[in-house]
């Protein structure tokens, strides 16, 4: 087998098990939305998903992300055609995107949490917590991956390797929006709408 | 993988993240029509998602990653709409009861058995 197929064939099995890591990811979620759509209504006498969600802001945030997973997409075009320059420029649109969906994020969570709505305070904050907090997670977990990479790519180039680790890494960043367009309808736009 | 597939993609996620807003806040649809037609919404972006954005129609040869989604996903509605079922029917059956005549009706359901 000549180098080049030799390397499109590890290629295809690398990102096939990261596939199937993606996977056992979101069997993780399964288990936190049905825990969340559960425990919706236990709100203890606390506010409810009516009460606390600034929809506007929420979609703010969803079209944040969704902008990020289509510069994320232009980052991988980029590598696809040769041309370095637009991975990086394409790649720093996604992490600046991605942080201010962090912000955000953080800066609701921080608004609940001094208001007194704690995970403490009923079933369904502590299920909104978590399901949100991990996703949010997974968003500052590829939001390191992703200053790793573009360091690793102004250092060497697009070689072999960071073609193969750009590669994983928008199969994370697609599939984290994905997760989202759930989040965005199970707790947010159901959770106003009854 | 084309910039034409992401551009539709993209362009056809706003489009239904809007469309889904919308139908929320401008209260047009109420009650269970309401929550189908934003599961159905959701379904159908994840589609294009999956499609445009994680090219997985794309793929060639034994199509490990189609299987793996579609294994995932039967697990998945298996927990999802299980756990919904059962505490719906446990909400349900308890509906009526202090917590003293819950503790009673476990306490002899306990002693029937299995």
């Amino acid at each position: 087998m000549s180098e080049k197929a030799e390397e499109k064939a590890l290629l295809g099995r690398t990102s096939v098990g990261f596939w199937l890591y993606l996977m056992t990811d979101c069997m993780l979620f399964a288990s936190l939305f049905a825990t969340f759509v559960v425990l919706r209504t236990a709100t203890a006498d606390g506010p409810s998903s009516r009460d606390i969600f600034e929809m506007p802001l929420v979609l703010t945030e969803t079209i944040i992300l969704l902008v990020s997973s289509f510069t994320c997409g232009l980052a991988l075009l980029g590598m696809k055609a040769g041309k370095v320059r637009q991975v990086i420029w394409a790649l720093a649109l996604t992490y600046m995107l991605g942080a201010a969906f962090l912000v955000i994020e953080l800066s609701e969570f921080a608004k609940l949490v001094s208001e007194g709505h704690s995970w403490q305070q009923s079933a369904f904050l502590s299920a909104f917590f978590t399901l949100v907090g991990t996703h949010g997670l997974h968003i500052l977990i590829g939001l390191i991956w992703l200053v790793v990479l573009v360091g690793v790519i102004l250092r060497r180039g697009m070689t072999a390797k960071t073609i193969r680790q750009l590669t994983l890494f928008g199969l994370f960043w697609h599939f984290l929006d994905l997760v989202w367009i759930f989040i965005f309808t199970i707790v947010y736009l159901m959770g106003v709408a009854v | 993988m084309t910039l034409k597939k992401y551009v539709i993609g993209f362009v056809l996620s706003l489009a239904l993240t809007l469309l889904a807003y919308v139908v929320v806040t401008g209260g047009v649809v109420s009650g269970t029509a309401l929550l189908w037609l934003l599961g159905g919404l959701a379904l159908v972006q994840m589609i294009v998602q999956l499609v445009y954005f994680l090219h997985l129609g794309e793929e060639v040869g034994p199509r490990y990653r189609l299987q793996s989604f579609l294994y995932m996903a039967g697990a998945l509605v298996i927990i999802v709409v299980g756990s919904i079922w059962i505490m719906q029917n446990l909400n349900y059956n308890m509906m009526n009861m202090s917590p003293d005549e819950k503790t009673q009706y476990m306490l002899k359901e306990h002693d029937k058995g299995f």
